[in-house]
C-alpha cells in the first residue's frame, strides 16, 4: 500500500524527531593506541570508525608526491555486517571509491596541507553500521580523528544530509527516509567561516528550493559542530587529567 | 527537550532481515485539551465542555475510538454530532495501512475545525509508548497501546477535575477482549453501538452503524450457502502456478446469476472468463478484483441470453438454489461455449456506498429489509433500520459491510437518505454518485487557500503583467454563463495588419501547485454541467467571480496575442500574463445581432466583425486540411424558473458566432500546444484524438451503401469531403443522420504527456498537435498547460511534479494525472447524458403520450433504434416481448436489415412512433417507444388520439 509517511501532519518524522532535529550524536576520540589519531562516532544508528596515520613520508608510488603540500589519502569501507543485507565486498566497489574521493576532497579543503610538503596523510574510515547519512558520519568521525592526530585544520569539518519533503527540509536523514524517495543533499561545512567544503546531490530538486535546503543543511552542520566541539574539549580534559597537568 | 531512547524494532521480510530503527520518545507532545493547564501547547482542539447528550455519560467526555471503530463506523464519525474525539497515532497509522479511502475521510474530519478532532502522537510520547512483548501479536500490541494512551489521558485530565466537572475519556471499541482488559485497568469503555444508541438527541445515527461481527450471526442462518474464500497466500501461489486467474469481476446487467471476469494477460491480450450460478459467483460484487479457477472443459457453458432479475421478496437463505438457476441450464451449442470458471477468492473488494431503494419487508415489525441498488449489477443488500416506513419511496445510500458465507445477501448499513425518488434533486444526486462525480461542498482545507475578500489587483501583480486594460476586449458565451473563461479582442494595427488576442482567465494565479485547493481541483478534473446545475471544479468564488472575465471589472488573464494579415495568416505569436478589463459579456445571439446590425459601429462591434471575418477564413483553411464537422443532436431545455421543470425542449441552434469563438479557441490551443511542446518535449500535457480503426466505419459504410452513397474513410480529409457531397434527393435530413453515424465511429480523444507517446495527431481537428488551454476554470488539464506555458515564458516558477512525465501519464498507475482527467472527463459526459435523459423523462411525464416521426438509426437483432430529430431523442423499439411469442424476425447482417413479418426495416427508414414514459419501475424509468407506422399486424400499435405537441407549452401541466 501507500509508502511511509515521512512527515506527519503533526510535524513528526518516522522516528519521532521534528524536521530540524538531529539524531543523537555520541563520539569518542583516541580509541586506538597504534594509530596517530582515531575516533569513533555514532549518529543515531550509523556508526563509523576513523583512523589517521601521518603525516609521514610518501609510501607506495613516490610519483604522487606534491612539493608544496601533503597528499591526503582516504579510504572508505563498509563492514560486511553494516547493512541489513550482508555486503559481499567491504571496499573497492564503485560506491566506496566515489565516497573515498569525496572524503579526500573534503579534507583537502580543511586540513592545512601546505604545512607538510612532500608528505602523506592517510585517513581510513569504516562504517560499522549503516543507517543513512554515511558520508556525513564519516566526515564527522574523520574530523575527530584528524584532530586526535594533532594535524592542524582550518576549522572542524562538519557534514550533514538534508532531505526535502512536503516543502519542508528534513535534517539528518535516517535510512528509511533516504530510501523513501526523498531528494537529499549532503553538505560539508567549515562552520566558523561558513565555507562549504563539499556539496553533493544526485536527486531531482527544483532550483527554487535549493536555497532553503542549503540553509537548513548549514544550520544542521553548525549543530553537529557544537557537539563535536564538546567531544574534543571533554577528551582534552580527560587526557590532561591523566597526564596530570 | 528531546529525550532520546533508542529502541530496536525487528521485522522480517522475505528472507531474514533485521531492520533496526531508532524511535525517539519525547516529552513535548501535548494533550490538546482546552482544560489542561499543564501542557505548553499553542492551540487546543478539544473543548473544555465536550458535551454530547448521552444516557451513559452525563459528564463531559472525549471519545477515543480504536482502529476497527474508525474503519467500519466512519459514516457515523462524520456526523456533525460527534465532536471532541482523540485520534491516536496508532489508530491513524493502522487506518492508513488498511484503507486509503477511510484514511482520506478521517484526515478530512481532522482538518475540519468544527469537529474538534485531535491527533495525539502517542507512539512518540514518553509515557504512552509501549514495546511489543514476546508472544504478543502486532494487533494486540496496538490495542494495548490504545488502552495505555486512553489511560494516560484519563489520569492526565484527572488533575484538572476541579474545574471541568469530571471531564474524562471514553474508549470506544467493539472488541470484547479489548473491552474487558480496558475495564480491568479502570477505563471507561463502551461498545460503539452501545454508545451511539445512548445518544439522546440523535436516534437516527443508529441506522448508520455498520454491522459488527456478532450482529451478523444473528441475521444469518447457520447453513453455509457459499464455498469458503481461499486465504490470500493460497490465491497468490495459485496465480503464480497458473491454476487461478486474477481479474476484475463484472456482473452482468441483465442476469444476476451471470458475470464475466476480465483477465488481463501478458501485454495486450486479455481473456474473459464466464461465471454462472450463485455458487460460482461466490459473493463477488461488481468491480471486485477476484481470483477464478477454470472449470473443466466439459462444464463450460455459453452465456445465456435470458434476462433475469433478482426480484420479489427476500429469498430465504435455505431456498433451493436449483430453482433459481433452472432457467440458466440451457444446453448450448459446443461452439458457443466459453471458458467458464468459479470465483475462489476475492483479492480486493471495491465496495463503495451504493444508491438505491428499500424493499420493505412484508413483516411489519421487522427491522431487516432488502435494499435494491440502482445499478443492476450490484446484488441486493440486507440492511437493518427502524425507519423503514420513512425510507420507503426514498432514494437512499447503503454501504456493504460484509458478506458471510451463510448469507444469501450481503449485509450493509444505511448511510444517508438522498430524498424522495423521482424528485429532481434526488435523482441528480443519484446520478452524480453513480457516475463517481465528486460533488461534495469544498472542505475547509480547500477553502482556506482562496484569496481573502475584498480582493484587488495589487501593484506587484500589475508590475509583473502587461496592462491590456485599454483594449476593447469582450466575451461571447452561452446565455446564463457565469464562469466566463475566455475573452477576445481584435484591432487594426498601423501597418494594416490585425492584432487578435485571446484572453483566458488566469486561474493558476490563484491555484498554487500542491496545496489542498490544487489537489481537490486535480481530483475533480472537470466541471460537470447538468441540466440546470453545475458541479464546479474550483470553488464558486473563483469560478464565478475572481476568475470569471466579467465585463467592466479588472481581471487577471493569460493572453495569447497574434499579429495576422488580412488573409488570417499568423505573422507573430506571443503569450503574456496580463490584466484586462472586458467591455462587454455577450451571448452568442447578442454578438450575432451586433455583427448583423449595420447601424452599430462602436468599438466592440468592429472588433467582433474583424474576428468574424478572420474566423471564417480560418475555418475554411481548417476544413480544407480535413477537419471533420460532425453532428450530434444536443438539446436544450427551457426550464421553468420557479418549479425548475423542463417546459420545452429544442435542439441547440448554432450561430456564426459560435463557430467564431470556437475557431479562435482552437487557434489558441494549437499555438499553445506547439509552444509548450517546443519548450518541454518530455512533459507537455497534450490532447490527441487517434484515428479510428477501419473496422469502426463498417456501420457507416453499410448504411451509406443502402442509399447508394459512397463514403471514403481512408483519411479524415476523404471522409470530410465525401460527407459533404453525400446527399439524397428528397431526404434533406440524410446528411445530418450520416454525420451522426460518423460521430459514433470516432475514438475518444484523450490527454497524454508528450514524453510517453509518439502519436500526437488530432484526427477530428486535423491538427498535428493540440492541447487544452482555453478553459482553466472548468478543466484541470488547462491548469497544467497554463503552468507549463507560464514557465516557458518565464512568468512563473516551476515545481518538480510539473516536469515529471511519470506523474502525468503512467500506464500502470490509476493515480497518474492524465488517467484521472480522462476518467473524470468520460464520467462527466455520462453524467451529463444521464441528466439529459432524466429531464427528457420529466418532460414526457408531463406530456403524456405523443406521436412523432423519426428515423431508424440502427438495426439490431430484435429491435430498431429510432432517432426523433425534434427532441434529439433516441429510443429502442423492441419486437419481441418476454411473455408472448414474438413476431417472425429475420435479421440480415449484410444490409443490415431486420424483417418483421413482411416488412423489412433499413437504416434511415422513416417511421412513426408513440412516445410515453414507462414508470413501472420507479428506479429505472425510461422512455418507451412503440411503432405506429408502418403498420405491421400484431406489432405496431394504433395511433393514440392525442393532440399534437402543444404549440404553446402549458406551464400548469
Amino acid at each position: 500500500m501507500a509508502g511511509l509517511e515521512l512527515l506527519s501532519d503533526q510535524g513528526y518524522r518516522l522516528d519521532g524527531r521534528k524536521a530540524t532535529e538531529l539524531r543523537k550524536v555520541q563520539a569518542r576520540m583516541g580509541v586506538f593506541a597504534q594509530a596517530d589519531g582515531s575516533a569513533y562516532l555514532e549518529q543515531g544508528n550509523t556508526k563509523a570508525l576513523a583512523v589517521v596515520y601521518g603525516p609521514h613520508e610518501m609510501r607506495g608510488s613516490r610519483s604522487r608526491t606534491l612539493h608544496d603540500r601533503a597528499v591526503i589519502n582516504c579510504q572508505y569501507s563498509m563492514a560486511t555486517f553494516s547493512t541489513a543485507e550482508r555486503k559481499r565486498r567491504p571496499h573497492g566497489d564503485r560506491k566506496s571509491t566515489e565516497m573515498s574521493l569525496h572524503l579526500k576532497q573534503t579534507f583537502e579543503a580543511a586540513v592545512m596541507t601546505q604545512l607538510y610538503p612532500r608528505s602523506q596523510i592517510d585517513i581510513y574510515v569504516k562504517i560499522l553500521q549503516s543507517d543513512g547519512g554515511n558520508y556525513s558520519v564519516c566526515v564527522n568521525a574523520a574530523t575527530l580523528a584528524v584532530i586526535d592526530a594533532g594535524i592542524p585544520m582550518r576549522d572542524y569539518v562538519c557534514a550533514c544530509t538534508v532531505g526535502f519533503v512536503d516543502e519542508t527540509p528534513l535534517a539528518d536523514l535516517c535510512y528509511a527516509e533516504e530510501s523513501g524517495g526523498v531528494s537529499s543533499l549532503a553538505l560539508a561545512l567549515l562552520p566558523r567561516g561558513g565555507q562549504i567544503a563539499l556539496l553533493q546531490m544526485d536527486a531531482r530538486l527544483h532550483q527554487d528550493h535549493l536555497e532553503t535546503l542549503i540553509e537548513a543543511a548549514m544550520t544542521a552542520c553548525k549543530g553537529v559542530s557544537k557537539v563535536l566541539d564538546q567531544v574534543v574539549r571533554q577528551h582534552l580534559e580527560e587526557v590532561s587529567m591523566l597526564t596530570g597537568e | 527537550m528531546l529525550k532520546s531512547k533508542t529502541f530496536v524494532k525487528k521485522t522480517r521480510s522475505g528472507g531474514v532481515m533485521k531492520i533496526v530503527r531508532e524511535h525517539y520518545l519525547r516529552d513535548d507532545i501535548w494533550c490538546g485539551s482546552e482544560a489542561c493547564t499543564e501542557c505548553k501547547q499553542e492551540s487546543t482542539e478539544l473543548l473544555k465542555d465536550a458535551c454530547i447528550e448521552s444516557n451513559l455519560c452525563s459528564f463531559p467526555h472525549y471519545l477515543v475510538p480504536d482502529t476497527n471503530v474508525v474503519l467500519h463506523q466512519i459514516d457515523v464519525l462524520e456526523d456533525p454530532v460527534i465532536r471532541n474525539v482523540i485520534i491516536l497515532q496508532t489508530v491513524l497509522q493502522e487506518v492508513r495501512h488498511r484503507s486509503a479511502p477511510v484514511y482520506k475521510r478521517l484526515k478530512d474530519i481532522i482538518h475540519e475545525k468544527e469537529k474538534h478532532f485531535y491527533t495525539f502522537t502517542n507512539e512518540h510520547h514518553r509515557d504512552t509508548f509501549i514495546e511489543r512483548e514476546p508472544g504478543e501479536t502486532a494487533n494486540d500490541r496496538n490495542d494495548r497501546a490504545i488502552r495505555v494512551a486512553a489511560k494516560w489521558y484519563s489520569q492526565h485530565l484527572k488533575k484538572f477535575e476541579a474545574d471541568t466537572d469530571g471531564l474524562c475519556v471514553v474508549l470506544l471499541t467493539n472488541d470484547q477482549g479489548n473491552k474487558q482488559k480496558a475495564e480491568e485497568s479502570g477505563l471507561l469503555v463502551y461498545r460503539f453501538e452501545e454508545y451511539i444508541k445512548s445518544l439522546i438527541a440523535n436516534p437516527e445515527l443508529v441506522d448508520r452503524l455498520a454491522l459488527s461481527n456478532n450482529d451478523k450471526n444473528e441475521i444469518t442462518s447457520s447453513k453455509v450457502l457459499f464455498p469458503e474464500h481461499l486465504p490470500l497466500s493460497r490465491i497468490q501461489s495459485g496465480i503464480k502456478s497458473g491454476s487461478f486467474l486474477q481479474g476484475t469481476f463484472r456482473a452482468s446487467r441483465d442476469n444476476y446469476l451471470e458475470a464475466t471476469v476480465f483477465v488481463q494477460g501478458e501485454g495486450e491480450d486479455s481473456t474473459e472468463v464466464l461465471i454462472q450460478g450463485l455458487q460460482n459467483l461466490n459473493r463477488a460484487v461488481h468491480q471486485d478484483v477476484v481470483a477464478v479457477q477454470l472449470l473443466p472443459r466439459n462444464q463450460w457453458v455459453a452465456p445465456s441470453s435470458v434476462v433475469l432479475q433478482d426480484e420479489g421478496a427476500a429469498k430465504d437463505d435455505a431456498v433451493e438454489e436449483g430453482e433459481e438457476e433452472k432457467a440458466l441450464k440451457i444446453s448450448a451449442a459446443e461452439a458457443a461455449r466459453k471458458p467458464t470458471g468459479k470465483v475462489v477468492g476475492v483479492i480486493k473488494r471495491n465496495w463503495r456506498p451504493f444508491c438505491g431503494m428499500l424493499n420493505i419487508s412484508q413483516i411489519k415489525e421487522s427491522t431487516r429489509h432488502l435494499f435494491t441498488p440502482a445499478d443492476r449489477r450490484i446484488p441486493r443488500i440486507r440492511i437493518e433500520t427502524r425507519q423503514a416506513s420513512t425510507l420507503a419511496g426514498q432514494r437512499i445510500m447503503v454501504a456493504i459491510d460484509g458478506w458471510p458465507k451463510s448469507s444469501r445477501y450481503p449485509n450493509g448499513h444505511f448511510v444517508r437518505s438522498l430524498g424522495g425518488a423521482g424528485e429532481k434533486d434526488t435523482e441528480q444526486e443519484v446520478l452524480l454518485l453513480e457516475h463517481d462525480v465528486p460533488h461534495q461542498a469544498f472542505s475547509q482545507a480547500v477553502l482556506s487557500f482562496l484569496p481573502k475578500m475584498p480582493w484587488a489587483i495589487t501593484p506587484e501583480d500589475m508590475a509583473k503583467r502587461e496592462d491590456l486594460r485599454h483594449l476593447t476586449v469582450c466575451s461571447v458565451d452561452p446565455p446564463g454563463c457565469t464562469d466566463i473563461d475566455d475573452a477576445l479582442h481584435c484591432r487594426e494595427l498601423e501597418n494594416g495588419n490585425l492584432e487578435v488576442g485571446v484572453h483566458i482567465a488566469d486561474v493558476t494565479h490563484f491555484i498554487r501547485p500542491g496545496n489542498a485547493l490544487d489537489k481537490e481541483a486535480a481530483n475533480r478534473g472537470t466541471t460537470v454541467y447538468l441540466c440546470g446545475k453545475r458541479i464546479d471544479m474550483v470553488p464558486e468564488l473563483l469560478s464565478s467571480n475572481l476568475c470569471s472575465l466579467r465585463s467592466n471589472v479588472e481581471r487577471l488573464a493569460f493572453s495569447c496575442i497574434w499579429e495576422m494579415n488580412q488573409k488570417a495568416e499568423i505573422l507573430k505569436t506571443r503569450f503574456t500574463k496580463s490584466v484586462i478589463n472586458s467591455k462587454a459579456s455577450l451571448t452568442y445571439a447578442e454578438a450575432q445581432m451586433r455583427i448583423d446590425d449595420v447601424t452599430k459601429n462602436d468599438e466592440t462591434t468592429k472588433s467582433l466583425r474583424g474576428l468574424n471575418k478572420l474566423a471564417k477564413i480560418l475555418k475554411r483553411g481548417r476544413i480544407e486540411k480535413g477537419a471533420l464537422t460532425l453532428s450530434s443532436l444536443e438539446v436544450r431545455f427551457h426550464i421553468d424558473s420557479e418549479t425548475h421543470d423542463p417546459i420545452d425542449l429544442q435542439t441547440k441552434e448554432l450561430m456564426e458566432t459560435n463557430s467564431m469563438v470556437e475557431e479562435f479557441m482552437l487557434l489558441a490551443n494549437i499555438s499553445v500546444a506547439q509552444k509548450i511542446y517546443d519548450e518541454f518535449p518530455e512533459c507537455a500535457m497534450l490532447r490527441k484524438h487517434p484515428a479510428p480503426p477501419p473496422s469502426n466505419y463498417d456501420i457507416l459504410l453499410k448504411a451509406a451503401k443502402s442509399k447508394d452513397v459512397e463514403i471514403h474513410t481512408d483519411s479524415a480529409k476523404a471522409l470530410a469531403d465525401s460527407l459533404d457531397v453525400a446527399k439524397v434527393d428528397g431526404f434533406p435530413y440524410f446528411n445530418t443522420l450520416l454525420r451522426i453515424l460518423a460521430t459514433r465511429c470516432m475514438m475518444q480523444a484523450v490527454y497524454f504527456c508528450s514524453g510517453m507517446d509518439s502519436d500526437f495527431h488530432h484526427y477530428g481537428l486535423a491538427s498535428p498537435i493540440y492541447t487544452h488551454f482555453t478553459s482553466p476554470i472548468r478543466r484541470y488539464a488547462d491548469i497544467i498547460v497554463h503552468r507549463l506555458l507560464a514557465v516557458a515564458i518565464g512568468a512563473d516558477s516551476t515545481y518538480p511534479d510539473l516536469m515529471d512525465k511519470h506523474k502525468h501519464t503512467d500506464k500502470h498507475k490509476q493515480s497518474a494525472l492524465s488517467n484521472n482527467l480522462n476518467y473524470r472527463h468520460k464520467m462527466s459526459q455520462y453524467a451529463q447524458r444521464a441528466s439529459v435523459a432524466f429531464h427528457t423523462q420529466l418532460f414526457f411525464k408531463n406530456r403524456g403520450i405523443l406521436n412523432e416521426e423519426g428515423f431508424v438509426l440502427f438495426v439490431r437483432k430484435n429491435a430498431i433504434i429510432v432517432l426523433i430529430p425534434k427532441f434529439g431523442l433516441e429510443g429502442t423499439v423492441f419486437f419481441d416481448s418476454k411473455d408472448k411469442t414474438g413476431p417472425n424476425l429475420v435479421f440480415d447482417e449484410e444490409g443490415p436489415t431486420l424483417s418483421v413479418e413482411q416488412h423489412a426495416f433499413h437504416i434511415f427508414d422513416k417511421v412513426k412512433v408513440t412516445i410515453s414514459l414507462d414508470a413501472s419501475n420507479i428506479q429505472h424509468q425510461k422512455i418507451r417507444m412503440a411503432l405506429i407506422d408502418p403498420v405491421i399486424p400484431g406489432v405496431s400499435v394504433p395511433a393514440p388520439d392525442v393532440e399534437p405537441l402543444a404549440k404553446k407549452p402549458k406551464i400548469d401541466s
